[in-house]
């Protein structure tokens, strides 16, 4: 094994540190092996899946299940399961590779995601060997499918403010547990369910629920705005009753499990946005060079390309940071012997700033992707019968579950304050350092004649000493009570998201380019040159936004003028750049690197 | 059962195909098994699953192809012997490949109770190197096959013949091409990828062979590629029948030029 791992960083480090290509995981450093886990999902979606979409959206679950079945037996339910369970215990790129093609699978794929991710891995990773053994070689082989019950009517983002309860019997051999969770995943068909309630009250906890216990049942399905296809109903809990060793992990320390659920279920979201944001370049790609008006295809109008541009501009750019996350999963878990839960749930823990990023990120990508798509296909895109319909719909709650983007919003500042308050990041002292750099620094003039991607690398290192500007005065100015300013906090959010989505495509072709030289990576120079000239106007808007909120007058102005400092740009066509890269992407009718 | 299949690897038809130069250009184009050749993969893991036995791939090509193999291990052939043509400046036509697979077999004596191929590839489509082989092997062939029943050194198999079927009895060894229809192949499991990267993958240089080079030049030379030509939307002609007619006939004339 090697000694140590080139991309094991801190979660949130990017932020104060310069970071290095080869610290980077990128897609082009995908095993033979991977790129055939890939192709094999891929194939299977599209050749087992996609045909039957219309009946499972149609809520005909038996074909999710008979299909899920089949996924099984390839082995693409158990990727993140033990061996000695039955599963294959892979790396998280290559379970994040399937994640990514499953998604072509629409609904399906939330019936898989739900089942290998919120459903087995509370109990692949906090569960005791008897519970492991009970349960994940079914759930690994798809025996069984499993549900995760955490969301009630009346706690959505206030996640512990559950009222389901949990008592346990005068004889000490069960718990009775009585609640509704609301909106599960799965549960038309799951025989598993993770679900948490409060012990004596206020005792946070989580329990392995099988359908067929005493006082379990599910309502009738709801009826959405899109993943019309995926099971969704409430899980009833009457007097049901729970063996004692089928508790979870410990009394009162549900919440470990759940926040460490919830954070790879936002990584894991942003990869399958990867997969449907490319779907979407496709559809909209062929449309365009399909369709015809004014006895011209689309695709030769400069509005159309503009939007195909801009959308494999943000594809390129979550793509390469959510690989970039992939490997540094794997790499806080090198050495790691099969699912030690505690350490894991460190690993993943650590990370949590860039799995809300991502999270973030990934389904606002997504957003646009679906939206310019259904805006390519003009009215056709209104019409169910076009695939892009169903991808606009299926998207928005990407948004809204695994805590709502304003959420996660909340989350990254919030995390990165207490990191830096246990100092285990140093932020306020990058930040004071920089406040005396300050004072001194010349900005230097944009450069006509920069080499490739020099420009971008110093717009990174800008909108990180911007970052740390902003928020070392937001810290100063509001201390404590700075969780209070969600304003703020989203702003010093937005910028923290933009420079990892900045400084993932930019050390990703960095990377390639050292591999293979800059005329066989032009592609990507363009993708990153378009994101990072757009991306860091916004930081640009964001920090002046939070300026203006927390100064004024003098103060305000002087602050301002150092940020300035930092804000230069040097203009880029992008109308040609933008042609270049639709170009590209009509080419090859795809999203293409 | 000693299974040897006969693997290619092509161009995907189904992803776009760009030529510069009168040839496919390589960079960006996505590499498969040749489809035919995948039911030849998928009925020789059938076979050793009925009969036991082992299944040996056999892949002539450059670098790229050992992709191609790997998927073939990995939806559960034993191994592979891979020619390499790398280096190789000459050009090589059906008969060359049929004449360097002969002698791989002969240089690695693989021994062979029955070989299988696609009855064609998708990116030439000569349908030779099946038949070719069993020639120079001195064995019967049997081509564009839909079933086959192995039993002891029997074999039945049902052939395609233009759309009608004909039953064919025959003894191992034996070599069969496989037409659409034959099965449905598998997709390799995640299980299966994981142990294809352990299977035995063996290199062999042209060099290596007992063939001299001017054996294997190509006999016949490629003179042009082109896409077949792009196909526009229909037309449908509008107006009173007997101006149609007469708009018809203009139009196969000055258009379409048939008339």
């Amino acid at each position: 094994m090697i000694a140590s791992n080139p991309y094991k960083v801190k979660g949130g480090s990017y932020l104060i540190e310069e970071v290095k290509p080869e610290q980077v995981f990128t897609p082009e450093d995908f095993t033979e092996e991977q790129i055939m886990i890939g192709n094999m999902t891929e194939e299977f979606v599209k050749e087992k899946v996609m045909p039957e979409l219309e009946k499972i959206e149609n809520h005909e679950f038996e074909h999710s299940v008979r299909l899920l079945k089949e996924a099984g037996d390839l082995g693409l339910l158990g990727a993140d399961v033990p061996e000695k369970y039955e599963g294959s215990a892979l790396d998280k790129v290559s379970s994040s590779l399937i994640t990514e093609k499953m998604a072509l699978g629409r609904s399906f794929a939330l019936s898989h995601g739900a089942h290998v991710g919120i459903g087995c891995l509370p109990i692949v990773l906090f569960g005791n060997d008897d519970q492991k053994k009970k349960y994940l070689p079914d759930l690994a082989t798809g025996r069984k499918f499993a549900a995760y019950a955490l969301t009630e009517p009346s706690s959505g983002s206030d996640a512990l403010g559950a009222k389901t309860t949990a008592v346990l019997s005068a004889d000490g051999t069960h718990y009775v547990l009585n609640g509704e969770k609301q909106w599960i995943t799965n549960s038309g068909f799951a025989e598993v369910f993770v679900v948490y309630a409060k012990v004596d009250g206020d005792k946070f906890s989580a329990f392995i629920v099988e359908k067929g216990f005493e006082g379990v049942s599910t309502g009738p399905e709801e009826k959405k705005m899109g993943i019309k296809g995926s099971s969704t109903r409430t899980l009833i809990l009457e007097d049901a009753k729970v063996p004692v060793e089928n508790l979870l992990y410990e009394v009162g320390k549900g919440h470990h499990i759940a926040f460490n659920i919830l954070n790879i279920g936002r990584y894991k979201l942003a990869v399958g946005t990867v997969g449907s944001s490319k779907r979407a370049i496709e559809l909209s790609a062929k449309y365009a060079n399909q369709r015809k008006q004014f006895n011209i295809p689309i695709a030769k109008f400069g509005l159309i390309q503009e939007k195909l541009a801009n959308m494999a501009i943000k594809a390129y750019a979550n793509e390469s940071l959510v690989y970039r996350i992939g490997g540094m999963f794997d790499a806080g878990l090198d050495g790691v012997e099969e699912a030690e839960g505690a350490v894991v749930a460190d690993a993943v823990r650590g990370l949590a700033i860039e799995c809300s990023a991502a999270k973030v990120f990934g389904s606002e990508v997504l957003d646009y992707a679906v939206d310019e798509g259904v805006q390519i296909h003009g009215g056709y895109g209104f019409m169910s019968e076009y695939e892009i319909e169903n991808l606009y719909r299926d998207s928005r709650i990407n948004r809204i579950f695994e805590g709502t983007n304003e959420i996660n919003r909340l989350l990254i500042p919030g995390t990165l304050i207490k990191m830096a308050m246990k100092g285990e990041l140093p932020l306020l002292q990058a930040a004071m350092a920089l406040q005396e750099e300050l004072l001194e620094y010349m900005p230097s003039l944009p450069d006509e004649d920069a080499a490739v991607l020099e420009e971008e690398t110093k717009l990174v290192s800008h909108a990180k000493k911007i970052f740390l500007m902003v928020a070392g005065l937001a810290v100063q100015k509001y201390e404590q009570a700075l969780e209070r300013e969600q304003e703020i906090l989203r702003d010093l959010a937005d910028i923290a998201i933009e420079i990892f989505a900045m400084e993932s495509a930019l050390l990703r072709t960095q990377k390639a380019i050292a591999k293979n030289g800059e005329e066989k990576e032009q592609a990507k120079i363009d993708l990153t040159v378009g994101f990072v000239y757009e991306s860091f106007q916004k930081v640009d808007a964001f920090a002046r936004h939070t300026l203006a909120a927390m100064e004024e007058g003098d103060v305000l102005r002087t602050t301002l003028s150092m940020l300035k400092k930092f804000t230069r740009v040097q203009p880029l066509n992008e109308v040609a750049l933008k042609r270049r890269i639709a170009k590209r992407v009509l080419d090859a009718e795809k999203y293409t690197v | 059962m000693n299974i040897l299949v006969c693997l290619k690897q092509t161009f995907d038809t189904e992803e776009r195909i760009t030529i510069e130069n009168g040839v496919v250009v390589e960079d960006g184009a996505v590499f498969v098994i040749n489809p035919y050749d995948e039911y030849a993969v998928e009925e020789g893991i059938k076979l050793k699953e009925e009969h036991g036995g082992e299944v040996t791939i056999l892949t002539v090509g450059p670098e790229r192809v050992e992709a191609s193999m790997r998927k073939a291990l990995a939806m559960g052939a034993d191994k592979g012997v891979w020619i390499n043509t790398e280096d190789f400046d000459g050009d090589l036509d059906e008969h060359s490949i049929a004449k360097i697979i002969k002698a791989t077999i002969e240089e690695q004596e693989l021994e062979f109770d029955i070989i299988l191929a696609g009855a064609m590839a998708v990116d030439d489509g000569s349908a030779q190197v099946g038949p070719r082989l069993a020639e120079l092997l001195n064995i019967p062939h049997i081509s564009t096959i839909t079933k086959i029943t192995v039993d002891g050194g029997n074999v039945v198999v049902e052939k395609d013949v233009e759309g009608d079927m004909e039953v064919i009895e025959s003894k191992l060894p034996l070599l069969v091409t496989a037409q659409q229809g034959l099965n449905e192949p598998r997709y390799p499991s995640l299980q299966g990828i994981m142990k294809a990267k352990k299977k035995p993958l063996e290199e062999v240089e042209i060099d290596d062979l007992d063939i001299e080079e001017e054996e294997i030049e190509a006999k016949t030379k490629v003179l042009e590629i082109y896409l077949p030509p792009k196909k526009d939307a229909g037309k449908i002609l509008q107006g009173e029948l007997a101006d149609q007619v007469t708009e018809l006939v203009q139009l196969l004339k000055s258009e379409a030029k048939v008339i």
